[in-house]
Protein backbone atom coordinates (compact mmCIF):
# COMPACT_ATOMS: atom_id res chain seq x y z
CA UNK A 1 0.00 0.00 0.00
CA UNK A 2 0.81 3.64 -0.07
CA UNK A 3 2.51 4.72 3.02
CA UNK A 4 2.27 8.32 3.57
CA UNK A 5 3.02 10.87 7.39
CA UNK A 6 1.76 14.02 8.26
CA UNK A 7 3.49 16.93 7.65
CA UNK A 8 4.36 19.28 10.47
CA UNK A 9 2.03 21.31 12.09
CA UNK A 10 3.92 24.16 11.86
CA UNK A 11 3.86 23.86 8.29
CA UNK A 12 0.55 23.13 8.00
CA UNK A 13 -0.65 25.97 9.84
CA UNK A 14 1.73 28.46 7.26
CA UNK A 15 -0.25 27.25 4.29
CA UNK A 16 -3.34 28.64 5.55
CA UNK A 17 -4.81 32.00 5.63
CA UNK A 18 -6.70 33.13 8.08
CA UNK A 19 -10.07 33.64 7.31
CA UNK A 20 -10.62 30.56 4.80
CA UNK A 21 -13.17 27.68 5.55
CA UNK A 22 -11.18 24.53 5.06
CA UNK A 23 -12.52 21.10 5.03
CA UNK A 24 -9.92 18.09 5.92
CA UNK A 25 -10.80 15.71 3.81
CA UNK A 26 -9.36 11.90 4.83
CA UNK A 27 -8.92 9.38 2.23
CA UNK A 28 -10.36 6.03 3.36
CA UNK A 29 -8.01 3.51 2.17
CA UNK A 30 -4.08 2.95 2.22
CA UNK A 31 -3.57 6.54 4.39
CA UNK A 32 -5.69 5.30 6.89
CA UNK A 33 -4.36 1.92 7.31
CA UNK A 34 -1.15 3.56 7.93
CA UNK A 35 -2.86 5.85 10.48
CA UNK A 36 -1.78 9.06 8.71
CA UNK A 37 -5.11 10.33 6.44
CA UNK A 38 -8.02 8.50 7.96
CA UNK A 39 -11.25 9.85 9.28
CA UNK A 40 -9.32 10.03 12.94
CA UNK A 41 -6.62 12.13 11.97
CA UNK A 42 -8.47 14.42 9.67
CA UNK A 43 -10.77 15.21 12.86
CA UNK A 44 -7.41 15.51 15.25
CA UNK A 45 -5.84 17.53 12.42
CA UNK A 46 -9.37 19.54 11.99
CA UNK A 47 -9.47 20.14 15.83
CA UNK A 48 -5.83 21.42 16.19
CA UNK A 49 -6.66 24.06 13.28
CA UNK A 50 -9.92 25.56 15.37
CA UNK A 51 -7.83 25.58 18.57
CA UNK A 52 -5.15 27.44 16.93
CA UNK A 53 -7.27 29.24 15.38
CA UNK A 54 -9.11 30.09 18.52
CA UNK A 55 -6.12 31.20 20.24
CA UNK A 56 -4.87 33.33 17.23
CA UNK A 57 -8.13 34.82 17.00
CA UNK A 58 -9.02 33.39 13.47
CA UNK A 59 -12.36 34.17 11.86
CA UNK A 60 -11.85 30.43 9.46
CA UNK A 61 -12.51 27.33 10.51
CA UNK A 62 -11.96 23.41 9.50
CA UNK A 63 -14.19 20.58 9.23
CA UNK A 64 -13.30 17.10 8.19
CA UNK A 65 -14.94 13.92 6.27
CA UNK A 66 -13.37 11.41 4.64
CA UNK A 67 -14.21 9.66 1.41
CA UNK A 68 -13.56 5.97 0.43
CA UNK A 69 -10.87 7.01 -2.02
CA UNK A 70 -9.26 10.77 -3.09
CA UNK A 71 -8.42 9.05 -6.33
CA UNK A 72 -11.51 7.88 -8.22
CA UNK A 73 -13.71 10.02 -9.93
CA UNK A 74 -16.60 8.28 -8.89
CA UNK A 75 -15.67 8.98 -4.65
CA UNK A 76 -15.15 12.82 -5.46
CA UNK A 77 -18.43 13.26 -7.50
CA UNK A 78 -20.74 11.65 -4.71
CA UNK A 79 -19.03 14.86 -2.22
CA UNK A 80 -18.98 17.26 -4.89
CA UNK A 81 -21.32 19.84 -4.03
CA UNK A 82 -20.41 19.60 -0.50
CA UNK A 83 -16.90 20.23 -1.42
CA UNK A 84 -17.52 23.26 -3.46
CA UNK A 85 -18.45 25.00 -0.40
CA UNK A 86 -15.18 25.29 1.07
CA UNK A 87 -12.26 27.79 0.50
CA UNK A 88 -10.03 25.02 0.51
CA UNK A 89 -9.51 21.33 0.95
CA UNK A 90 -6.42 20.34 3.00
CA UNK A 91 -6.09 16.65 1.52
CA UNK A 92 -5.15 13.91 3.70
CA UNK A 93 -4.63 11.67 0.71
CA UNK A 94 -1.49 10.72 -1.31
CA UNK A 95 0.61 12.86 -3.85
CA UNK A 96 -1.95 10.90 -6.17
CA UNK A 97 -5.55 11.93 -4.30
CA UNK A 98 -4.80 15.41 -4.10
CA UNK A 99 -3.70 15.70 -7.58
CA UNK A 100 -7.13 13.36 -8.93
CA UNK A 101 -8.74 15.95 -6.56
CA UNK A 102 -7.49 19.10 -8.57
CA UNK A 103 -8.25 17.33 -11.84
CA UNK A 104 -11.98 16.50 -11.34
CA UNK A 105 -12.64 19.89 -9.92
CA UNK A 106 -10.18 22.59 -11.29
CA UNK A 107 -12.19 24.91 -9.58
CA UNK A 108 -11.24 23.55 -5.85
CA UNK A 109 -8.05 24.80 -4.32
CA UNK A 110 -6.57 21.10 -2.66
CA UNK A 111 -3.24 21.51 -0.33
CA UNK A 112 -1.28 18.29 0.42
CA UNK A 113 -1.18 17.64 4.37
CA UNK A 114 0.41 14.64 3.88
CA UNK A 115 3.93 14.03 2.51
CA UNK A 116 3.78 10.67 0.71
CA UNK A 117 6.28 8.64 1.50
CA UNK A 118 6.58 5.40 -0.51
CA UNK A 119 4.81 1.89 -0.92
CA UNK A 120 5.05 -0.81 1.27
CA UNK A 121 3.95 -2.47 4.28
CA UNK A 122 3.73 -2.23 7.98
CA UNK A 123 6.58 -4.64 9.49
CA UNK A 124 5.15 -3.99 13.22
CA UNK A 125 2.55 -2.12 15.17
CA UNK A 126 3.63 1.67 14.48
CA UNK A 127 6.25 0.61 11.78
CA UNK A 128 5.86 1.17 8.15
CA UNK A 129 8.79 0.11 5.59
CA UNK A 130 8.95 0.61 2.11
CA UNK A 131 9.57 -2.45 -0.41
CA UNK A 132 8.54 -0.69 -3.85
CA UNK A 133 9.99 1.74 -5.92
CA UNK A 134 7.77 1.24 -8.86
CA UNK A 135 10.53 1.34 -11.10
CA UNK A 136 8.55 -0.62 -14.06
CA UNK A 137 10.54 -3.40 -14.84
CA UNK A 138 10.12 -5.82 -11.95
CA UNK A 139 13.42 -8.29 -10.81
CA UNK A 140 12.60 -9.64 -7.83
CA UNK A 141 12.78 -13.46 -9.91
CA UNK A 142 16.59 -12.52 -10.04
CA UNK A 143 16.78 -12.07 -6.55
CA UNK A 144 14.68 -14.26 -5.10
CA UNK A 145 11.90 -11.58 -3.79
CA UNK A 146 14.05 -9.00 -1.90
CA UNK A 147 14.28 -6.16 -3.97
CA UNK A 148 17.57 -4.69 -4.49
CA UNK A 149 16.71 -1.39 -6.69
CA UNK A 150 14.22 -0.09 -3.20
CA UNK A 151 16.60 -1.58 -0.57
CA UNK A 152 20.10 -1.17 -1.46
CA UNK A 153 20.57 2.48 -0.61
CA UNK A 154 22.55 2.65 -4.19
CA UNK A 155 20.12 0.20 -6.19
CA UNK A 156 23.19 -2.34 -7.02
CA UNK A 157 22.24 -5.43 -9.52
CA UNK A 158 25.22 -6.95 -9.07
CA UNK A 159 26.06 -8.02 -5.41
CA UNK A 160 27.30 -5.95 -2.37
CA UNK A 161 28.85 -3.04 -2.48
CA UNK A 162 32.55 -2.58 -0.50
CA UNK A 163 30.07 -1.31 2.89
CA UNK A 164 28.02 -3.85 3.74
CA UNK A 165 29.76 -5.26 7.03
CA UNK A 166 27.77 -7.84 9.31
CA UNK A 167 24.44 -7.74 7.53
CA UNK A 168 24.27 -3.72 7.34
CA UNK A 169 24.33 -0.99 4.61
CA UNK A 170 26.80 1.39 4.96
CA UNK A 171 24.29 4.10 5.12
CA UNK A 172 23.68 2.91 9.06
CA UNK A 173 23.48 -0.20 11.23
CA UNK A 174 19.70 0.41 11.64
CA UNK A 175 19.58 -0.79 7.60
CA UNK A 176 19.70 -4.17 6.52
CA UNK A 177 22.17 -4.67 3.71
CA UNK A 178 19.60 -5.43 0.75
CA UNK A 179 22.40 -7.63 -0.63
CA UNK A 180 23.48 -9.57 2.19
CA UNK A 181 19.95 -10.32 2.96
CA UNK A 182 19.61 -11.89 -1.27
CA UNK A 183 22.89 -13.18 -0.74
CA UNK A 184 21.93 -15.30 2.04
CA UNK A 185 18.52 -16.47 0.85
CA UNK A 186 19.72 -17.62 -2.40
CA UNK A 187 22.33 -19.49 -0.36
CA UNK A 188 19.86 -21.13 1.37
CA UNK A 189 17.79 -21.54 -1.57
CA UNK A 190 20.85 -22.96 -3.42
CA UNK A 191 20.64 -20.64 -6.40
CA UNK A 192 23.83 -18.46 -5.27
CA UNK A 193 24.44 -18.81 -9.18
CA UNK A 194 22.39 -16.43 -10.47
CA UNK A 195 24.66 -13.96 -9.16
CA UNK A 196 27.68 -14.56 -11.43
CA UNK A 197 26.03 -13.65 -14.46
CA UNK A 198 27.11 -9.95 -14.84
CA UNK A 199 23.62 -7.61 -15.05
CA UNK A 200 23.34 -5.74 -17.55
CA UNK A 201 22.66 -1.80 -17.10
CA UNK A 202 19.15 -0.82 -16.36
CA UNK A 203 16.45 0.34 -18.61
CA UNK A 204 15.09 3.56 -16.56
CA UNK A 205 12.86 4.41 -18.87
CA UNK A 206 10.52 2.45 -17.61
CA UNK A 207 10.40 4.10 -14.31
CA UNK A 208 9.94 8.00 -13.83
CA UNK A 209 12.50 8.44 -15.55
CA UNK A 210 10.94 8.35 -18.98
CA UNK A 211 7.62 10.93 -17.62
CA UNK A 212 4.78 9.96 -16.26
CA UNK A 213 3.28 6.29 -17.21
CA UNK A 214 0.35 5.81 -18.31
CA UNK A 215 -1.13 1.84 -18.91
CA UNK A 216 -3.70 1.79 -21.64
CA UNK A 217 -5.47 -1.93 -21.77
CA UNK A 218 -7.51 -2.01 -24.88
CA UNK A 219 -9.48 -5.56 -23.62
CA UNK A 220 -10.86 -3.38 -20.20
CA UNK A 221 -11.21 0.30 -21.95
CA UNK A 222 -15.45 0.85 -22.28
CA UNK A 223 -16.33 0.05 -26.33
CA UNK A 224 -18.50 3.15 -26.88
CA UNK A 225 -19.30 1.99 -30.65
CA UNK A 226 -18.90 3.61 -33.72
CA UNK B 1 49.89 -5.52 -23.11
CA UNK B 2 46.50 -4.14 -23.05
CA UNK B 3 47.02 -0.32 -22.63
CA UNK B 4 50.73 -0.09 -22.19
CA UNK B 5 51.09 2.32 -19.11
CA UNK B 6 53.74 2.25 -16.55
CA UNK B 7 51.67 0.54 -14.24
CA UNK B 8 50.74 -2.12 -16.69
CA UNK B 9 54.40 -2.49 -17.77
CA UNK B 10 55.69 -3.30 -14.61
CA UNK B 11 53.20 -5.46 -13.41
CA UNK B 12 53.87 -7.56 -17.04
CA UNK B 13 57.66 -7.08 -16.42
CA UNK B 14 56.85 -9.58 -12.96
CA UNK B 15 57.67 -6.48 -10.73
CA UNK B 16 56.01 -5.77 -7.69
CA UNK B 17 54.29 -2.54 -8.15
CA UNK B 18 53.47 0.76 -6.37
CA UNK B 19 50.77 3.02 -6.45
CA UNK B 20 50.32 6.28 -4.58
CA UNK B 21 46.75 8.19 -3.66
CA UNK B 22 45.74 11.78 -3.68
CA UNK B 23 43.17 13.48 -2.97
CA UNK B 24 41.90 16.43 -5.22
CA UNK B 25 41.24 19.47 -3.18
CA UNK B 26 38.18 21.52 -1.65
CA UNK B 27 39.18 24.02 -4.32
CA UNK B 28 40.90 24.94 -7.57
CA UNK B 29 44.33 25.20 -6.01
CA UNK B 30 46.17 22.17 -7.15
CA UNK B 31 49.84 24.01 -5.75
CA UNK B 32 50.04 20.97 -2.61
CA UNK B 33 48.60 18.08 -5.02
CA UNK B 34 51.56 19.07 -7.38
CA UNK B 35 53.88 19.42 -4.39
CA UNK B 36 53.15 15.70 -3.33
CA UNK B 37 52.79 14.29 -6.49
CA UNK B 38 56.44 15.66 -7.72
CA UNK B 39 57.36 14.12 -4.06
CA UNK B 40 56.49 10.85 -5.03
CA UNK B 41 57.84 10.78 -8.50
CA UNK B 42 60.44 8.01 -8.22
CA UNK B 43 58.71 6.26 -5.80
CA UNK B 44 55.38 5.20 -7.44
CA UNK B 45 54.38 4.03 -10.39
CA UNK B 46 50.64 5.58 -10.58
CA UNK B 47 48.80 7.69 -8.39
CA UNK B 48 45.34 7.27 -7.87
CA UNK B 49 43.21 10.52 -7.76
CA UNK B 50 40.10 10.35 -5.92
CA UNK B 51 36.25 11.03 -7.20
CA UNK B 52 35.07 13.20 -5.01
CA UNK B 53 36.02 11.09 -1.94
CA UNK B 54 32.99 10.34 0.85
CA UNK B 55 30.79 12.08 -1.25
CA UNK B 56 33.00 15.86 -0.50
CA UNK B 57 33.21 17.95 -3.51
CA UNK B 58 36.45 18.65 -5.08
CA UNK B 59 38.38 18.99 -7.81
CA UNK B 60 37.37 15.98 -10.53
CA UNK B 61 39.48 13.14 -10.82
CA UNK B 62 40.13 13.98 -14.11
CA UNK B 63 41.06 17.57 -14.36
CA UNK B 64 43.78 16.25 -11.78
CA UNK B 65 44.62 13.43 -14.05
CA UNK B 66 45.31 15.82 -17.00
CA UNK B 67 47.68 17.95 -14.39
CA UNK B 68 49.20 15.31 -13.45
CA UNK B 69 49.92 14.07 -17.35
CA UNK B 70 51.35 17.73 -17.83
CA UNK B 71 54.19 16.86 -15.19
CA UNK B 72 55.25 14.01 -16.63
CA UNK B 73 53.24 11.64 -14.61
CA UNK B 74 50.40 8.30 -14.16
CA UNK B 75 47.43 9.04 -13.08
CA UNK B 76 45.03 6.27 -12.26
CA UNK B 77 41.83 8.19 -12.97
CA UNK B 78 39.07 7.03 -10.09
CA UNK B 79 35.36 7.18 -11.36
CA UNK B 80 32.38 6.55 -9.37
CA UNK B 81 29.18 5.86 -10.42
CA UNK B 82 27.21 7.77 -8.02
CA UNK B 83 27.18 10.64 -9.65
CA UNK B 84 26.65 10.43 -13.48
CA UNK B 85 24.31 8.74 -15.01
CA UNK B 86 26.11 6.60 -18.35
CA UNK B 87 25.78 9.26 -20.46
CA UNK B 88 28.38 11.07 -18.32
CA UNK B 89 30.30 8.21 -17.25
CA UNK B 90 30.96 7.20 -21.20
CA UNK B 91 31.64 10.95 -21.90
CA UNK B 92 34.05 11.63 -19.38
CA UNK B 93 36.20 8.57 -19.95
CA UNK B 94 36.68 9.69 -23.62
CA UNK B 95 37.48 12.88 -22.44
CA UNK B 96 40.05 10.99 -19.71
CA UNK B 97 41.42 9.16 -22.54
CA UNK B 98 41.44 12.53 -24.98
CA UNK B 99 44.14 14.18 -21.98
CA UNK B 100 46.14 11.15 -22.06
CA UNK B 101 44.66 8.98 -19.02
CA UNK B 102 45.73 5.12 -19.65
CA UNK B 103 44.56 3.68 -15.96
CA UNK B 104 40.79 4.00 -14.67
CA UNK B 105 39.39 2.79 -11.58
CA UNK B 106 35.73 1.80 -11.78
CA UNK B 107 33.98 1.83 -8.06
CA UNK B 108 30.71 2.01 -6.56
CA UNK B 109 31.30 5.81 -4.40
CA UNK B 110 30.56 6.12 -0.79
CA UNK B 111 27.50 7.07 -0.52
CA UNK B 112 26.21 10.67 -0.67
CA UNK B 113 25.18 10.80 2.97
CA UNK B 114 28.61 10.85 4.09
CA UNK B 115 29.83 14.39 2.23
CA UNK B 116 28.92 17.80 2.27
CA UNK B 117 26.03 17.53 0.29
CA UNK B 118 23.88 14.92 1.80
CA UNK B 119 20.52 16.57 0.46
CA UNK B 120 22.60 14.82 -2.81
CA UNK B 121 20.43 12.23 -5.59
CA UNK B 122 22.63 9.60 -5.86
CA UNK B 123 22.62 8.92 -9.48
CA UNK B 124 23.60 5.20 -9.58
CA UNK B 125 21.69 4.77 -12.70
CA UNK B 126 24.41 1.75 -13.43
CA UNK B 127 26.68 0.05 -10.66
CA UNK B 128 30.54 -0.58 -11.02
CA UNK B 129 30.37 -4.01 -12.28
CA UNK B 130 28.39 -2.41 -15.28
CA UNK B 131 31.03 0.20 -15.50
CA UNK B 132 33.77 -2.33 -15.64
CA UNK B 133 31.75 -3.83 -18.73
CA UNK B 134 31.12 -0.60 -20.43
CA UNK B 135 34.45 0.58 -20.41
CA UNK B 136 35.44 -2.59 -21.67
CA UNK B 137 33.12 -2.72 -24.59
CA UNK B 138 33.72 0.86 -25.04
CA UNK B 139 37.86 -0.75 -25.70
CA UNK B 140 37.71 -3.89 -27.05
CA UNK B 141 34.44 -3.94 -29.38
CA UNK B 142 34.22 -0.39 -29.81
CA UNK B 143 30.29 0.21 -28.61
CA UNK B 144 28.57 2.17 -26.02
CA UNK B 145 26.32 0.96 -23.32
CA UNK B 146 23.36 1.62 -25.85
CA UNK B 147 25.08 -0.38 -28.89
CA UNK B 148 26.01 2.65 -31.11
CA UNK B 149 29.45 2.47 -32.45
CA UNK B 150 32.16 4.99 -31.61
CA UNK B 151 33.23 7.06 -34.39
CA UNK B 152 37.13 6.24 -33.72
CA UNK B 153 38.26 3.29 -31.79
CA UNK B 154 39.78 4.09 -28.36
CA UNK B 155 42.86 4.58 -26.86
CA UNK B 156 43.43 1.42 -25.10
CA UNK B 157 43.01 1.74 -21.28
CA UNK B 158 44.49 -0.44 -18.26
CA UNK B 159 40.66 -0.81 -16.38
CA UNK B 160 40.81 -1.27 -12.53
CA UNK B 161 38.61 -2.36 -9.76
CA UNK B 162 38.21 -2.35 -6.29
CA UNK B 163 37.23 -5.20 -3.99
CA UNK B 164 37.03 -5.06 0.17
CA UNK B 165 37.77 -8.93 1.20
CA UNK B 166 36.82 -6.99 4.67
CA UNK B 167 32.77 -6.40 3.42
CA UNK B 168 30.73 -8.85 4.09
CA UNK B 169 29.41 -11.71 3.40
CA UNK B 170 32.54 -12.82 3.07
CA UNK B 171 32.02 -15.51 0.83
CA UNK B 172 30.80 -13.64 -1.65
CA UNK B 173 33.95 -11.45 -1.95
CA UNK B 174 35.90 -13.90 -4.14
CA UNK B 175 32.22 -14.36 -6.21
CA UNK B 176 32.23 -10.44 -6.77
CA UNK B 177 36.26 -10.37 -7.80
CA UNK B 178 35.53 -12.88 -10.28
CA UNK B 179 32.69 -11.19 -11.83
CA UNK B 180 34.35 -7.86 -11.92
CA UNK B 181 37.31 -9.88 -13.58
CA UNK B 182 34.39 -11.54 -16.31
CA UNK B 183 33.08 -8.00 -16.70
CA UNK B 184 36.59 -7.01 -17.42
CA UNK B 185 38.69 -5.79 -14.85
CA UNK B 186 42.70 -6.25 -15.57
CA UNK B 187 43.79 -4.97 -12.31
CA UNK B 188 41.98 -4.62 -8.77
CA UNK B 189 43.02 -2.57 -5.93
CA UNK B 190 42.06 -3.59 -2.38
CA UNK B 191 40.57 -1.51 0.45
CA UNK B 192 43.02 -0.97 3.51
CA UNK B 193 44.26 -3.97 5.02
CA UNK B 194 45.01 -4.41 8.84
CA UNK B 195 43.60 -7.36 9.47
CA UNK B 196 46.26 -9.80 7.83
CA UNK B 197 45.02 -12.61 8.72
CA UNK B 198 41.33 -12.11 6.87
CA UNK B 199 43.25 -11.06 3.88
CA UNK B 200 45.82 -13.90 3.62
CA UNK B 201 42.29 -16.61 3.73
CA UNK B 202 40.41 -14.90 1.09
CA UNK B 203 43.63 -14.80 -0.93
CA UNK B 204 43.74 -18.35 -0.45
CA UNK B 205 40.37 -18.62 -1.80
CA UNK B 206 41.47 -16.38 -4.98
CA UNK B 207 44.49 -18.83 -5.60
CA UNK B 208 42.09 -21.96 -5.38
CA UNK B 209 40.03 -20.41 -8.31
CA UNK B 210 43.38 -19.12 -9.84
CA UNK B 211 41.93 -15.68 -10.01
CA UNK B 212 45.64 -13.95 -9.24
CA UNK B 213 46.04 -15.27 -12.62
CA UNK B 214 43.39 -13.65 -14.53
CA UNK B 215 43.71 -10.04 -12.35
CA UNK B 216 46.45 -8.11 -11.08
CA UNK B 217 46.12 -7.65 -7.27
CA UNK B 218 47.42 -4.36 -5.44
CA UNK B 219 46.54 -4.99 -2.12
CA UNK B 220 45.79 -1.78 0.04
CA UNK B 221 47.67 -0.06 2.46
CA UNK B 222 47.56 3.01 4.99
CA UNK B 223 50.05 4.67 7.38
CA UNK B 224 47.99 5.50 10.84
CA UNK B 225 49.06 8.41 12.26
CA UNK B 226 48.03 8.38 15.63
CA UNK B 227 45.52 6.23 18.19
CA UNK B 228 42.74 8.43 17.40
CA UNK B 229 42.87 8.40 13.46
CA UNK B 230 43.01 4.07 13.63
CA UNK B 231 39.93 4.14 16.25
CA UNK B 232 38.11 6.92 13.86
CA UNK B 233 38.50 4.39 10.52
CA UNK B 234 37.54 1.17 13.09
CA UNK B 235 34.13 3.00 14.12
CA UNK B 236 33.49 5.36 11.33
CA UNK B 237 34.79 4.11 7.76
CA UNK B 238 32.12 1.68 6.04
CA UNK B 239 34.28 -1.31 4.66
CA UNK B 240 37.79 -1.05 6.73
CA UNK B 241 38.36 -3.46 9.76
CA UNK B 242 40.89 -2.79 12.54
CA UNK B 243 41.89 -5.62 14.80
CA UNK B 244 41.66 -4.85 18.10
CA UNK B 245 45.44 -6.12 18.42
CA UNK B 246 46.26 -3.46 16.56
CA UNK B 247 44.65 -0.86 18.19
CA UNK B 248 46.97 -2.02 21.56
CA UNK B 249 50.32 -2.31 19.49
CA UNK B 250 49.39 1.19 18.99
CA UNK B 251 48.18 2.25 22.40
CA UNK B 252 51.38 0.15 23.55
CA UNK B 253 53.62 2.61 21.49
CA UNK B 254 55.19 5.26 22.75
CA UNK B 255 55.82 7.20 19.49
CA UNK B 256 52.27 6.53 17.39
CA UNK B 257 53.13 8.02 14.10
CA UNK B 258 56.23 6.07 14.17
CA UNK B 259 54.81 2.41 14.91
CA UNK B 260 51.97 3.43 12.29
CA UNK B 261 54.82 3.34 9.62
CA UNK B 262 56.19 0.52 11.09
CA UNK B 263 52.91 -1.41 11.06
CA UNK B 264 52.40 -0.18 7.26
CA UNK B 265 55.76 -1.25 6.32
CA UNK B 266 55.47 -5.01 7.80
CA UNK B 267 52.26 -5.19 5.80
CA UNK B 268 53.82 -4.59 2.52
CA UNK B 269 56.60 -6.83 3.26
CA UNK B 270 53.81 -9.44 4.14
CA UNK B 271 51.98 -8.46 1.24
CA UNK B 272 55.51 -9.27 -1.08
CA UNK B 273 55.35 -12.73 0.20
CA UNK B 274 51.71 -14.17 -0.05
CA UNK B 275 51.39 -15.21 -3.81
CA UNK B 276 49.24 -13.89 -6.01
CA UNK B 277 50.06 -10.39 -4.58
CA UNK B 278 51.09 -7.61 -7.91
CA UNK B 279 52.03 -5.07 -5.74
CA UNK B 280 50.68 -2.56 -3.53
CA UNK B 281 48.43 0.41 -3.60
CA UNK B 282 49.91 2.97 -0.49
CA UNK B 283 47.24 5.49 0.62
CA UNK B 284 48.33 8.31 2.48
CA UNK B 285 46.03 10.81 2.36
CA UNK B 286 46.60 13.87 4.22
CA UNK B 287 50.11 12.36 5.19
CA UNK B 288 51.57 11.71 1.77
CA UNK B 289 54.93 12.88 2.37
CA UNK B 290 55.62 9.93 3.90
CA UNK B 291 55.62 7.62 0.66
CA UNK B 292 58.75 8.11 -0.15
CA UNK B 293 59.90 6.62 3.03
CA UNK B 294 57.47 3.78 3.21
CA UNK B 295 58.34 2.19 -0.41
CA UNK B 296 62.10 2.67 0.73
CA UNK B 297 62.03 1.05 3.80
CA UNK B 298 59.73 -1.63 2.33
CA UNK B 299 62.24 -2.57 0.03
CA UNK B 300 61.03 -1.09 -3.09
CA UNK B 301 63.17 1.42 -4.10
CA UNK B 302 64.57 1.77 -6.71
CA UNK B 303 61.56 1.31 -8.59
CA UNK B 304 61.83 -0.89 -11.99
CA UNK B 305 62.80 1.24 -14.87
CA UNK B 306 60.24 0.84 -17.78
S1 LIG C 1 25.81 -1.91 1.92
FE1 LIG C 1 24.37 -3.27 0.87
S2 LIG C 1 22.42 -2.14 0.80
FE2 LIG C 1 24.01 -0.67 1.37
S3 LIG C 1 24.61 0.26 -0.57
FE3 LIG C 1 26.03 -1.45 -0.24
S4 LIG C 1 25.09 -3.22 -1.25
FE4 LIG C 1 23.52 -1.63 -1.09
Amino acid sequence: MIIAERKPLEQILAMLSPDQKIAVLGCGTCVTVCMAGGQKEAEELAALINIYRKKEKQPGSAEAFTIERQCEFEFIDQVAERLKSYDLILSLACGVGVQTMVERMPELLVIPGLNTKSMGYPVAQGVWVERCLGCGDCVLELTQGICPITRCAKSLLNGPCGGSAEGKCEIGKEVDCAWHLIHDRLARLGRLAILAAVQPPKDWSSSHHGGPRTIVREDVKIDRGE
Amino acid sequence: MIAGSKLEKVIAGGHFAVTGELGPPKSADLTQLRHHAEAMRRHVEAYNLTDNQTAIVRTSSIACGAVLIQMGLEPVIQMTVRDRNRICLQSDLLGAVALGAKNVLCLSGDHQKFGNEPAAKGVFDIDSMQLIKALKDMRDAGKFIGGEALEHPLEKVFIGAVENPFADPFAYRVDRLEKKINAGANFIQTQCIFDLERFKKWMELVRERGLHKRVAILGGVTPIKSLGAARYMKNNVSGITIPDELIARLQGAENKKAEGLKICIETIQQLKEIEGVAGVHIMAIAWEEVVPEIVERAGLYPRPPV
